[in-house]
């Protein structure tokens, strides 16, 4: 189990601030960072893998520093954006190097395990340079697996991945969660954090805007009204119940029912079943409609 | 020191069109040192002169500029270092690895075309051979410590590198005393007068005693070093968002 831990941290060039007095606890399972580009997250990451020193603030991996303390490679594993990797050798060659210089004993076998993992073995032999960007997104997976690490930190991890390997990644990254592993991975693609991510940390314009699961996330922004699409056995009626009951902002009637706007949510949600038993009025469908994370950012980013 | 850091900082070397360069340089070096003999017919002065001017003054620093930043520039620049610096190794261990292929290489390199031109060119029985080939090693050292440095330092090495190479050491170091006071190449000169001792017929003469140009080397070797593991223990590989 390891935990990454930041304390205020900022972190500016200049008179540029990239982040400003972020705090955050990141621990096992799969944590998105989410953000438009430029929002920090990058920057976020290169001082969570200890490439970069905060301005203010600490960062911490289970207690020890990560600045300038090349020991906790061996807890963390990294994979970085940048396109390069030593080209002109073969993936298992290339695996089997970084493999060595984690110091592993049994190099080749651990650098095979690990290309297996991201299922490139069909390639093992062959040289990266021949690669695709989706197939060398693969192998830089296995460098930063090769060593069992217990933190996992991918920077937009899944760019340039046709839709077959973005479903092997997400499998890949939710088993890892799954056992136990504290991976970290970034995103500007709301869909990808979505599937998989437990706890999401948004980042926008440097600052911290939410963090949390995301329907929790969702409920914290109790400025915005909540929304209900309601299908009932008589749209019109419950809709003239709770534009009566007063718990809600306001009530639309659409062809498929009611689309009902609530800020004070959890009034509304005891009102609902009991305006409706009053009525004698049957409910037949009731869905949160913009529970998803694409409203929770849009609000958040629009703030 | 790390073997595999050092094997993959070798292949680096060896493997791409660098090599050809080095091995194009030398024969260069070759070239000239036939054509000198051609023309002065072995005379041991004009060999001297010529080592002096091209082969120490010009070729030798282009040689370890190429070496010095080919083990470490081009793996910064492409980012691909992130795979050395995000493992459990001292920044004083990969730079010294590296470092340590890199002036294999670079002896291997300079030293023996320079002792086989010196002999080509026209010696008198080796002794400027044997007085150049420590000049070169020495030499040698120095620069690839020093482009070794400003390839960590720097994104431009290469222009750095070259512009160190041709205007200071190569034009200004010739004429201008101060400036040859603080050359690389009148350090490493100082022991190959003293082992000419009194041969008048070859001028070769430094600017500073032997003491004074080994220590300038030590330190500048030591300091590069120094220099390049603290840069390199805060170089932050990942491009910006």
């Amino acid at each position: 189990m390891s935990t990454l831990e930041l304390t205020s941290v900022s972190r500016w060039f200049g008179n540029v601030v990239a982040v400003n007095d972020v705090t955050m606890t990141i621990g096992p399972g799969v944590t998105g960072l989410l953000g438009p580009n430029g929002a920090g997250k990058s920057t976020l990451l290169a001082m969570m893998s200890g490439f970069l020193a905060p301005s203010s603030g600490t960062v911490t991996l289970d207690g020890k520093a990560v600045w300038r303390n090349p020991s906790i490679y061996r807890s963390i594993g990294l994979v970085p954006e940048a396109e390069a990797m030593f080209d002109a050798m073969t993936a298992r060659d290339f695996v089997e190097a970084n493999a060595r210089l984690h110091g592993l004993p049994h190099a080749r076998e651990a650098a095979r395990a690990a290309i297996e993992e991201v299922d490139m073995t069909f390639a093992i032999d062959r040289r990266v340079s021949t690669f695709s960007k989706g197939m060398k997104q693969r192998i830089k997976m296995a460098t930063a697996l090769v060593h069992s690490p217990s933190v996992l930190l991918l920077d937009e991890p899944f760019n340039g991945m046709d839709p077959r390997q973005r479903m092997h990644l997400l499998d890949l990254l939710q088993r890892l969660g799954d056992e136990g592993r504290t991976v970290l991975f970034s995103s500007h693609i709301l869909e990808e954090v979505e599937d998989i991510a437990g706890t999401i940390e948004v980042v926008v314009a440097g600052r911290q805007a939410a963090s949390g699961d995301f329907r929790s996330i969702r409920r914290l922004m109790t400025e915005r009204p909540h929304q209900y699409a309601i299908a009932s056995s008589d749209n019109r009626a419950l809709a003239a119940a709770i534009v009566a009951d007063g718990t809600a902002d306001a009530v639309s009637l659409t062809a498929d029912g009611l689309v009902v706007h609530a800020s004070n949510f959890g009034a509304f949600v005891h009102a609902l079943p009991r305006l409706a038993i009053a009525k004698d009025i049957e409910l037949l469908d009731v869905t949160p409609a913009d529970e998803s994370l694409e409203s929770v950012f849009t609000y958040l980013v629009s703030r | 020191m790390n073997t595999v850091v050092m094997r993959l900082a070798a292949q680096a070397l060896l493997g791409r069109r660098r090599i050809w360069l080095l091995i194009g340089l030398a024969g260069l070096l070759l070239a000239v040192a036939a054509l000198t003999r051609w023309g002065s017919g072995g005379n041991p002065a004009t060999t001297a002169t010529m080592m002096m001017n091209f082969g120490l003054g010009i070729l030798l620093p282009i040689m370890c500029l190429l070496i010095g930043t080919g083990v470490i520039a081009p793996e910064i620049e492409d980012g691909s270092v992130v795979y050395l610096l995000a493992k459990p190794l001292r920044r004083s261990t990969i730079a010294l690895s590296k470092l340590v292929v890199a002036h294999l290489i670079a002896l291997i390199f300079t030293v023996v075309p320079v002792v086989l031109a010196t002999l080509i060119a026209g010696d008198v029985g080796g002794e400027l051979a044997r007085a150049f080939a420590v000049t070169t090693a020495l030499a040698s050292v120095t620069y690839v410590s020093v482009f070794f440095a400003i390839a960590v330092l720097s994104s431009n090495p290469t222009i750095i590198g070259l512009l160190y190479a041709v205007l200071w050491e190569g034009s200004l170091a010739g004429y201008v005393p101060g400036v040859r006071t603080l050359s690389v190449r009148q350090w490493a000169l100082a022991p190959a007068e003293a082992m000419l001792g009194g041969n008048a017929v070859v001028n070769v003469h430094s600017d500073v005693s032997i003491a004074v140009g080994i220590i300038l080397i030590v330190a500048v070797v030591l300091a590069s070093f120094a220099v390049a593991v603290r840069r390199l223990a805060r170089l932050n590989v990942r491009v910006a968002d």
